[in-house]
């Protein structure tokens, strides 16, 4: 399974990326929505974790620049606001089940790319 | 939102929402952050229990990103206190780069995302005025809200005060791309609002690439 975390908190990516590994996942991660375009460019991965409130592109923006690069992935939002403007933008893209609010359980979170990438 | 409220009240009402739930959304990154480095902690204290050496050196990072967080944290919630006080007292004296500089730490997360850079120009001589602090709060941060979308291509919005002869002088400057934006829907009714309760007045200069705030020295009661 390939994992691609993004999110412009550095030390949240990075650390969920380790322990994802711990795990045996391969998670890759990226800080700026230019940098996850050129990952997804030449890796190809299963799921992208995305924070929905990034600098210069949204996570939802994001989300439709990798579908045109990579059909077929999947995705789950992840956002530190909670609000019912977000939550109803995550979900339209995502589905109510796959937008996850910060702090985020890591069992909670594999458990959830699990369901999505059986389903 | 339409309360039947009056201007001022639900324009402060959007205002306090706004900036409360920025600092919201920043306090949940540092406990994100601060809940994935004890999970790694937990995973190497779990490692460890199966004979996994685990690096001291390590152990050291992760505490300090854990203190790091904290701090960030707790920066946050006096930010949110001091603007949950900021009501307290509807005229007292304010020092203007004291203003500027909360409104935009208040401000910092929503500029960022709109990548943003604020720049405070403090002033030599501290410039005060009395006046309804909140209000000029709320009635800066609409003007910056308008002027980020009018920085043109240098993506930063200046802030600086003045003194003048009958009070003071806010400037929003570095706005190269104020001519290109429809200025007819601004200033608006809620900045009119504002701008009247604070004896204020506003005007845009495209050509200096400013908006200028004149503010009165002292409001009165």
């Amino acid at each position: 399974m390939r994992v691609l975390l993004v999110d412009d908190e550095e030390e949240l990516v990075s650390a969920l990326a380790e322990r994802l590994r711990i795990r045996g996942i391969d998670a890759d991660w990226a800080c700026i929505c230019y940098d996850a375009i050129r990952r997804v460019e030449s890796k190809r991965y299963d799921i992208a974790v995305l924070d929905v409130k990034m600098p210069k592109m949204s996570g939802i923006e994001l989300k439709r620049r990798l579908e045109e690069k990579r059909p077929g992935m999947k995705y789950i939002f992840m956002t530190g606001h909670g609000s019912e403007e977000d939550f109803r933008a995550g979900s339209a893209e995502a589905g109510t089940a796959y937008y996850l609010v910060k702090p985020v359980k890591i069992e909670d979170l594999i458990e959830k790319i699990n369901e999505i990438l059986n389903d | 939102m339409s309360c039947g409220c009056d201007m001022i009240g639900e324009t402060g009402l959007r205002f306090y929402g706004k900036m409360t739930a920025s600092m919201s959304h920043e306090i949940k990154n540092a406990l994100a952050i601060i809940n994935e480095n004890a999970g790694l902690l937990e995973d190497f204290t779990l490692m460890a229990d199966r004979g996994m050496p685990i690096d001291p050196g390590r152990l050291k990072t992760l505490a300090e990103k854990v203190i790091k967080q904290v701090q960030r944290a707790d920066g946050i919630v006096k930010t949110m206190n001091r603007f949950a006080h900021s009501i307290d007292e509807s005229v007292k004296n304010v020092e203007l780069d004291e203003v500027l500089d909360f409104v935009a730490t208040l401000s910092g997360r929503l500029a960022f995302v709109r990548g943003v850079t604020l720049e405070v120009e403090s002033g030599a001589i501290p410039v005060t005025i009395a006046t309804r602090s909140f209000f000029l709060e709320n009635l800066v941060w609409l003007c910056l809200d308008f002027a980020m979308d009018a920085t043109g291509g240098g993506k930063t919005v200046g802030l600086r005060a003045e003194q003048t002869e009958n009070g003071a002088r806010l400037k929003l400057t570095q706005l190269q791309g104020l001519s290109e934006r429809t200025t007819s829907a601004f200033p608006g009714e809620r900045e009119i609002a504002l701008l009247d309760a604070l004896r204020a007045e506003l005007a845009i200069n495209e050509r200096a690439a400013e908006i200028v705030l004149m503010l009165p020295r002292d409001i009165g009661q």
